[in-house]
């Protein structure tokens, strides 16, 4: 494996993802919303200070949990796909390249192009929290918010390349990433509350279960990073953090990063027997 | 220079290239010859480390599955159908492939330059015709100076004008003594590329022979249309038939099945019976 060819596959990848209209008009939205955001809930507060800060980040949370999703998911998923139907992927895997750089070329890539957007978005929703005086009350759990923006970023343009090597066209690979998102924002909660009532899962069952949506395992981070409690998801929040205690953010993040690893894993192994191209 | 060791590959029960053995040596130019489906392309992408099959292909002696990437340094590939970065300029594909190959950036202007895109690298390349973005493939291939050169059906999407131009820089490239392994079903680029063919049919090796010897040993047929003046057509209908040939009215001629290594024999016939042929062309 030669970082360098991983370093030029990158480049190339970078730059078509500041040419791809969808990109461009997430990071827009996100960054049009998120300011919008910040405006909004320190104004309707009509305060600064922490619970300035909080009301902000509650919604960037929201927003996160709508848009890094879907753009993380898009971006993935027309990935390998767009190419082997341009058939721009074979013509590619016959120079003198092994197909590990390929994809963590495409990976790292398509990455940065996300972390770039979004700490375009987070940075002027930061700015504008500065000079309203709300951004000093707790700087460290607005870059802890944001490094966890970009964890759930990193999961879902995993699963995006999942789905990208598992399908041979770009617009069945988006499709199906378009389902997978209105699953984890939307069926996440109401099939998780269904299964409670259907099957009257034990409240610790009920955390385990919400760790297999990597939204609610942001949204759970995120939230005990903003307040220091989970007191606001109910009885289940309350039960985590009694039981887990500290350990808590150390078994989110580590689900967080089981949700970038193996989905991209198994994108690759798919990607590696690939023989239809 | 490359050896298939009984190559075999397979879709699902559909075999594509069955117990395939043949051997290029250094600096020769090799066809593969056959109908669509023969299974042409299949082995350039297997060559390429494309597709998974059993059996051992060797580049230079280098294992074109285990090591693919050292195999393919040394392969310079030009598509059947022709797949760049749209947004990207000429220059830009160039550069990016040369970064790839590792081929000294330098080298990208000389190249462009040998392939006649001179005065094209700043175009995008989908502003580029047909016959433009074969020449860049055949650039791209030439980057890094590979010692081989493998082309699937280079001059099919090609008008004959560009075709005879491509056809006239792949012959510069042999002379240069480069490798060349080509899938191709046109006779004429057959006889006017190779060395030596392989006819393929059904993923089997059918036959090995050299390029002249290709229309004799298939009896390969081709049809000419002969175009005359009306009062001769009935007059020359007769005489083509007496010989023995199938021939057709049509419209203003004449259409005429011959042996493709005979094309002209049907003209020379009419011409000792003092028929004139004003026009002809070849299917």
């Amino acid at each position: 494996m030669q970082p360098s060819i991983i370093w030029v596959l990158a480049q190339k990848e970078l730059r078509d993802a500041l040419r791809n209209r969808w990109f461009l008009l997430y990071t827009l939205a996100f960054i049009a919303l998120s300011l919008a955001f910040s405006y909004l809930a320190l104004a309707g507060a009509g305060m600064v200070g922490f619970a300035g800060f909080g009301r902000t980040a509650a919604s960037l949370i929201n927003l996160v949990l709508l848009i890094v999703p879907l753009m993380a998911l898009t971006i993935g998923a027309q990935s390998l796909a767009g190419e082997q139907e341009k058939s721009t992927l074979a013509y590619l895997l016959a120079q003198p390249i092994n197909r590990i750089e390929v994809f963590l070329g495409k990976y790292l890539g398509l990455t940065l192009s996300l972390l770039a957007s979004l700490t375009l978005g987070f940075g002027i929703s930061g700015l504008v929290m500065a000079l309203n005086g709300s951004g000093a009350a707790d700087p460290s759990a607005y870059v802890k918010l944001v490094l966890l923006a970009f964890l759930l970023s990193l999961a879902m343009l995993s699963v995006g390349f999942l789905i990208s090597a598992l399908t041979n066209k770009a617009g069945v690979a988006v499709g199906i990433g378009l389902f997978l998102w209105l699953a984890f924002v939307f069926f996440g909660d109401l099939g998780m509350m269904g299964t409670v009532i259907a099957l009257r899962v034990p409240i610790d069952n009920l955390f385990w279960l919400s760790l297999s949506n990597p939204l609610q395992v942001f949204k759970m981070a995120a939230i005990l990073d903003i307040r220091a409690t989970l007191d606001i998801l109910g009885p289940a929040g309350i039960y985590a953090v009694q039981r887990y205690g500290d350990s808590l953010v150390g078994i989110f993040l580590g689900v967080l990063v089981l949700w970038i690893v193996l989905p991209a894993a198994a994108a690759y192994a798919r990607f590696h027997a690939k023989s239809d191209l | 220079m490359i050896t298939f060791d009984h190559v075999t590959k397979k879709f699902g029960r559909f075999t594509a290239v069955n117990d395939l053995s043949f051997t290029v040596a250094p600096q020769q130019a090799v066809a593969l010859w056959g109908a669509n489906g023969a299974g042409k392309t299949t082995v350039i992408k297997c060559l390429l480390g494309l597709l998974h099959y059993t059996g051992q292909i060797r580049v230079a002696g280098l294992d074109a599955q285990r090591q693919g990437r050292d195999a393919r340094k040394l392969l310079g590939y030009v598509p059947q159908e022709l797949a760049f970065y749209d947004d990207l300029s000429t220059v830009d594909t160039a550069r990016f492939f040369a970064q790839l190959k590792k081929a000294p950036l330098q080298q990208v202007a000389s190249i462009l330059e040998q392939v006649g895109l001179a005065e094209h690298i700043n175009k995008p390349v989908r502003a580029l015709s047909g016959g433009l973005k074969q020449r860049l493939a055949l650039g791209l291939a030439l980057l890094g100076d590979p010692p081989i050169l493998v082309l699937d059906e280079p001059t099919s999407n090609l008008d004959v004008a560009t075709r005879n131009t491509f056809l006239q820089l792949l012959a510069q490239v042999k002379a240069a003594g480069k490798t060349i392994i080509f899938t191709s079903h046109r006779q004429e680029e057959v006889a006017q590329l190779a060395d030596q063919v392989l006819v393929m049919e059904r993923g089997h090796l059918k036959l090995i022979c050299r390029a002249n010897e290709l229309a004799p040993r298939l009896g390969l047929r081709t049809q000419v249309k002969l175009r005359l003046p009306p009062n001769l057509v009935d007059a020359a209908l007769n005489v083509l038939q007496h010989d023995g040939y199938t021939v057709h009215r049509n419209g203003v001629g004449i259409w005429v099945d011959v042996l493709a290594d005979e094309k002209a024999r049907p003209i020379h016939l009419l011409s000792q019976a003092d028929i004139l042929v004003t026009d002809f062309e070849v299917e």
